[in-house]
């Protein structure tokens, strides 16, 4: 262990009392980071200094109103996209990391269907998310009878996050070293034994930090809602899988398309809600990895 | 390595327990209304407290009046739900005559394939014209030669043939500045761009390609409001809400320019882009007991409903009609 870290603190060390072109380099990539956080803060001010005069409580009481718009809230579009991404991550999660453990840990990779699957794995993750939204529609709404409720939605954005979750849990899987797998079978495990004891155990941090990060990009997804003609305008929370529903990105899009200025304040506001559960789905990935890091 | 064992069944025991709220969740209400062919109506008791869900979707310029409409009704009669959606007129037809919705809300009379769809499924409907609507064009405060514009000099600017050749104000009459001409429009899907080119144009659909379309009016208010040559169009609730940045064309026709407004729109004289808007209600759906209360609810208040809703409400006549149209669709079923 103690070896492993010598690196980190050698570069820093490394790096003291260097040349000029040293510097140069360090202040471009502070450079770099500072574009992505300037943006990031502007943004948030902005948001919030637009939508501060309606975050209050009545945002998450109070359902959506076209008749009042300077008290409607967003209480249905909380709702529904709890509901969605619940019921993403129980179907998307198990799925994608029993996927992951097949092919990492099962599937010979000298064999054409095996790096076939792969292929296309990777393929599919890069798919845009509407091409989704049209295979949930066809596909699950209309040819499975599913209809437009929560179900059809949670399947379809299941769909959408599952490549990205396998994709996230193989790296996981393949960090965990092979020693570890080595000693456990040389001890008299089986392979499944490895797996459940020692390879998914050392491997859960990583695993829950793609998983999260796969649901809070599904958690800002319009356009396949769009297509799924999930209703924008809702006025009850869903109450069961087979229930009509809308999600937050869907109201924000029909508040900013309305041309009371007062939507423009709902709908700002509305994104400081959206922001909040994304920082706090991220901040879970942040302290599960924390809690359950391990170094080798 | 048991420590390791004892997270992995925590994260478990957690999954477990997440799954076995949702699926209590899910079974507490059995009925969510599942899917539009089972319509579990549930047994007439007119009067008293009806329930179930009314699936509506279509143009996104009637549906704050559908919605206005169930708001109210939701005051009568909290546990019917009436999710709204907005795939626009186009794509609200589509899912209509899929038997995916209830009710379709339109700013154009339907087509005849859409008609055609919709026979194929075997679904019937009755078109009701819910409220008035006056398409406005609409130019920066600080134009001060486009008072009034003929409809001629409206198609001149946005007919196929002005593609790449009518540039600036001055192509489309040699009296006005020679200004760079900016255009903003709704995007193709929207049954207020059908209705403009139909008239406008001349055909349904027709349009030079080369303007700015938006499905978003909001940016065409934000467009031409920044532009000193922009022109563009929307329904009259924009410009109304966008009063101080721009200005109504007045639209001569003919006979004479009429501005848009209320009463224009309202007594017929502000043509031709005063325009009818309208729901469809399903045939099977207006046998539902709580769709035909929403019906007459809706029907009932409409003027009401329109003004509290900030649309053109009907005129006396086309009230009566709305009436009598109700009337003859519930007494179908």
């Amino acid at each position: 262990m103690a070896i492993l870290s010598t690196p980190r603190s050698a570069v820093q060390l490394a790096s003291r009392g260097r040349p000029l072109k040293e510097h140069l380099f360090r202040i471009a990539l502070l450079a770099s980071l500072a574009i992505a956080i300037v943006f990031l803060a502007m943004l948030i001010i902005y948001v919030v200094e637009e939508g501060w005069p309606r975050l209050d409580a009545t945002l998450w009481e109070n359902q959506p109103s076209i008749r009042r718009p300077e008290t409607a809230g967003i209480q249905s579009g909380i709702f529904g996209t709890l509901w969605i991404i619940g019921l993403t991550a129980l179907m998307a999660l198990p799925t994608g990391i029993l996927a992951a453990i097949y092919l990492e840990e099962y599937a010979d990779k000298s064999k054409w269907y095996n790096r076939l699957i792969e292929l296309n794995i990777s393929n599919l993750a890069a798919v845009p998310s509407i091409v989704y939204g049209i295979l949930g529609l066809g596909m699950i709404a209309r040819w499975m009878q599913f209809g437009f409720t929560i179900m059809t939605g949670a399947i379809t954005i299941s769909l959408l996050v599952l490549p990205i979750v396998i994709i996230s849990a193989r790296e996981a899987i393949r960090a965990v070293p092979a020693s570890i797998r080595e000693g456990s079978l040389a001890l008299g495990a089986t392979q499944w034994q490895t797996i459940y004891r020692q390879v998914l155990p050392a491997s859960i941090p990583g695993i829950a930090t793609g998983s999260i990060l796969a649901l809070s990009r599904a958690i800002g997804e319009a356009a396949p809602f769009l297509m799924l003609g999930a209703a924008t305008l809702v006025r009850f929370n869903p109450e069961g899988v087979w229930s009509s529903f809308s999600v937050l990105p869907l109201q924000i899009y029909s508040f900013i398309t309305r041309p009371q200025e007062e939507f423009a304040i709902l709908a700002a506001a509305a994104i400081v809600v959206l922001l909040a559960i994304l920082l706090l789905m991220n901040s879970v990935a942040i302290w599960l990895r924390n809690r359950y890091q391990k170094r080798w | 390595m048991t420590s390791g064992q004892r997270r992995l069944s925590a994260v478990a025991t957690a999954a477990l327990v997440v799954s076995l709220a949702a699926a209590c969740g899910g079974d507490a209400k059995p009925s969510g209304d599942s899917t539009s062919s089972a319509a579990p109506a549930q047994s007439s008791e007119a009067g008293t407290a009806l329930s179930g869900e009314i699936k509506v979707d279509g143009s996104s310029t009637v549906a704050p009046l559908t919605q206005a409409a169930s708001e109210l009704f939701g005051e009568e009669q909290p546990q019917v739900k009436v999710p709204v959606g907005t795939s626009g007129t186009g794509g609200g037809f589509e899912r209509f005559c899929a038997g995916e919705t209830d009710i379709s809300n339109a700013s154009r009379p339907i087509k005849d394939e859409e008609k055609a769809a919709c026979e194929a499924k075997g679904i019937k409907f009755t078109e009701l014209t819910v409220a008035t609507d006056a398409l406005t064009v609409v130019v920066p405060k600080e134009n001060d030669w486009a008072t009034c514009l003929t409809t001629d000099q409206l198609k001149k600017m946005w007919e196929p043939a002005a593609e790449g050749k009518v540039k600036t104000w001055k192509d489309v009459d040699p009296k006005f500045p020679a200004e760079e001409l900016k255009l903003y429009g709704p995007g193709t899907d929207s049954g207020t761009f059908d209705y403009f080119t139909d008239e406008i144009n001349g055909e349904e659909g027709a349009s030079r390609k080369d303007y700015s379309p938006s499905e978003n009016d909001n940016d065409i208010v934000t467009g031409v409001s920044g532009a000193k040559g922009g022109l563009g169009y929307f329904g009259f609730t924009y410009f109304e809400e966008n009063a101080d940045k721009l200005k109504a064309v007045e639209i001569d026709s003919g006979s004479g320019c009429v501005a848009p407004s209320v009463e224009t729109a309202q007594g017929g004289t502000y043509t031709p882009l005063a325009r009818p808007l309208f729901i469809y209600p399903s045939a099977a759906a207006a046998k539902r007991p709580e769709v035909v209360a929403f019906l007459d609810y809706y029907v009932g208040n409409i003027n009401a409903i329109a003004k509290d809703a900030k649309f053109i409400p009907l005129n006396a006549e086309q009230e009566a009609k709305l009436k009598a149209d109700v009337t003859a669709l519930k007494s179908q079923g």
